[in-house]
């Protein structure tokens, strides 16, 4: 058995990872899930950072556990939800989400059956540095990177006019 | 081997300044209110770092009966691993720093928006209306001044085109960026107080509302956690408003390295103290207000001007 240290780094990350997102979706108590998810995103981070791409662990880091999740805990905490009164789901719900999780699986089984590690070229490991990266993002993805931000704003805008308290305007 | 000693000394060092914090933030709040403060145990009332410690660890480790058990027990070590593991990437000097990552600002954003879990998970695994309310006015606070301490700091990382805290300091040899970062430096700080909920922020806790806020179930040194993970919350802020604003260890010559970096480090301290001497609280909704209405378009200005700037300059 001759496994060197990232072997044993990734299938430890690995393990967890698989433990903690099957936690998310088998705990009963949403908070018990959202503690699940936070401890999935930093063993994702963790295989950011064994690919070398630090910096897209640190924002994964930020934007995902240090601000999506507490928005998700805040609104679990005003809804009040917890194992007891939450309704049962009906069984045609269950079906659904059977049956489309399973066909992201295909597709996602379709499309990595095909890729092929030796497509990876040397250089690729030092893209995830910091100013790789940007140099990359602002010369030859200018175009999708600027739209995206678009898209963000405009994502900003919507989510300020739905929360502008309706009969105040005039 | 000196990796392991440089991680033992920055654990003795920084958990050491945060007990002793107890008597400094007492004497000196005495002192601006013009009374004696803690002056019976030992010289000068030092020992009351000792007698407060010991009695947090023997007060009773009380879980209540309605609590969320594991939440209850996870949330006061939330705040204190989050800030020591912000402070593995500050340089005290050259060549002595526990992690010099290249991406170490932002690790350090990563750690510090950590921190709300245990205001938020503490809160909620309490099950008592004070502490949720607290939990809650905690995690709108600090995810809404999260985003301006992130913005502030790009304009330093415009000036010296790195995210690496050892080449920041380097980089300040000439002049320190408090003179060309003025707006970014005072709205770091202010971010920095509403981040640690430290007086005039400490709208989570408000004692005058809400008994203690998100920590009014919690005694014995659960308790203790949360009040040493303020006290190095405030070390941490001091620590790196001194590395980012006002050049780190860098100093004249006839004090090392170190000394300059703690001596700075130890006035921002005292500062914190004198703010919480000195202001009032400000309303949930104000806070909410002052932050998105002022700070947010000072410091996108601040970044405008100075991304402006820099490259009039480099044409």
């Amino acid at each position: 058995m001759g496994m060197s240290l990232q072997q044993i780094v990734f299938g430890v990350l690995s393990i967890i990872s698989i433990i903690s997102a099957l936690g998310v979706i088998l705990s009963k108590n949403p908070v018990t899930s959202v503690l699940c998810l936070i401890v999935t995103f930093f063993t994702i981070a963790g295989h950011y950072i064994m690919l070398n791409a630090q910096f897209l662990a640190v924002v994964h880091i930020i934007v995902y556990a240090g601000a999506i999740m507490v928005l998700f805990l805040f609104v679990i905490m005003l809804m009040n939800l917890n194992a007891e009164i939450e309704p049962q789901k009906r069984s045609w719900l269950k079906y659904a989400g059977a049956i489309s999780g399973g066909a992201l699986l295909l597709v996602l089984l379709a499309a990595l059956r095909e890729a092929s590690v030796s497509s990876l070229q040397p250089g690729a490991v030092e893209i995830g540095l910091i100013s790789n990266l940007g140099k990359t993002l602002f010369s030859t993805y200018v175009l999708p990177f600027e739209v995206s931000s678009i898209l963000f704003l405009s994502a900003m805008v919507g989510a300020v006019v739905i929360g502008k308290k309706e009969g105040h305007e005039s | 081997m000196q990796h392991v000693w440089i991680v033992l000394g920055v654990l003795f060092v920084f958990l050491n300044i945060a007990a002793g914090l107890i008597w400094v933030e007492r004497r000196l709040l005495a002192l601006w209110q013009d009374r004696l403060g803690p002056n019976r145990a030992g010289p000068l009332g030092l020992f009351i770092v000792l007698a407060d410690t010991l009695k947090l660890f023997f007060k009773e480790d009380w879980i209540p009966p309605f609590a969320d058990k594991w939440v209850f027990i996870l949330a006061p070590t939330v705040v204190v691993a989050s800030v020591l593991m912000g402070l593995a990437i500050i340089p005290f000097a050259p060549g002595i720093v526990v992690a010099d990552l290249n991406v170490g600002l932002m690790f350090f954003l990563a750690m510090s928006s950590l921190g709300v879990y245990s205001i938020v998970l503490g809160g909620w695994a309490s099950n008592n209306k004070y502490s949720l309310l607290g939990a809650l006015r905690g995690a709108s606070q600090m995810i809404a001044y999260e985003v301006f301490m992130g913005l502030s700091l790009m304009g330093v990382v415009m000036l010296s085109r790195s995210f690496n805290l050892t080449e920041i300091v380097a980089a300040q040899e000439k002049i320190w960026y408090v003179f060309l970062q003025p707006v970014g430096f005072i709205i770091f700080f202010i971010a920095g107080l509403a981040e640690t909920h430290r007086l005039p922020f400490d709208i989570p806790e408000a004692e005058s509302e809400l008994i203690a806020g998100f920590h009014a179930e919690y005694s014995g040194m659960k308790f203790g956690m949360f009040f040493i993970g303020e006290y190095l919350g405030i070390s941490l802020i001091s620590a790196m408003t001194v590395t980012l604003f006002f050049g780190g260890w860098l100093g004249p010559a006839f004090l090392p390295p170190v000394v300059w970096f703690f001596l700075k480090t130890f006035l921002f301290i005292g500062l914190f103290i004198l703010l919480r001497a000195s202001l009032p609280r400000p309303r949930y909704d104000q806070l909410m207000a002052y932050g998105w209405k002022l700070l947010l378009p000072l410091v996108l200005a601040n970044l405008l001007i100075t991304g402006a700037v820099a490259l009039w300059l480099k044409s």
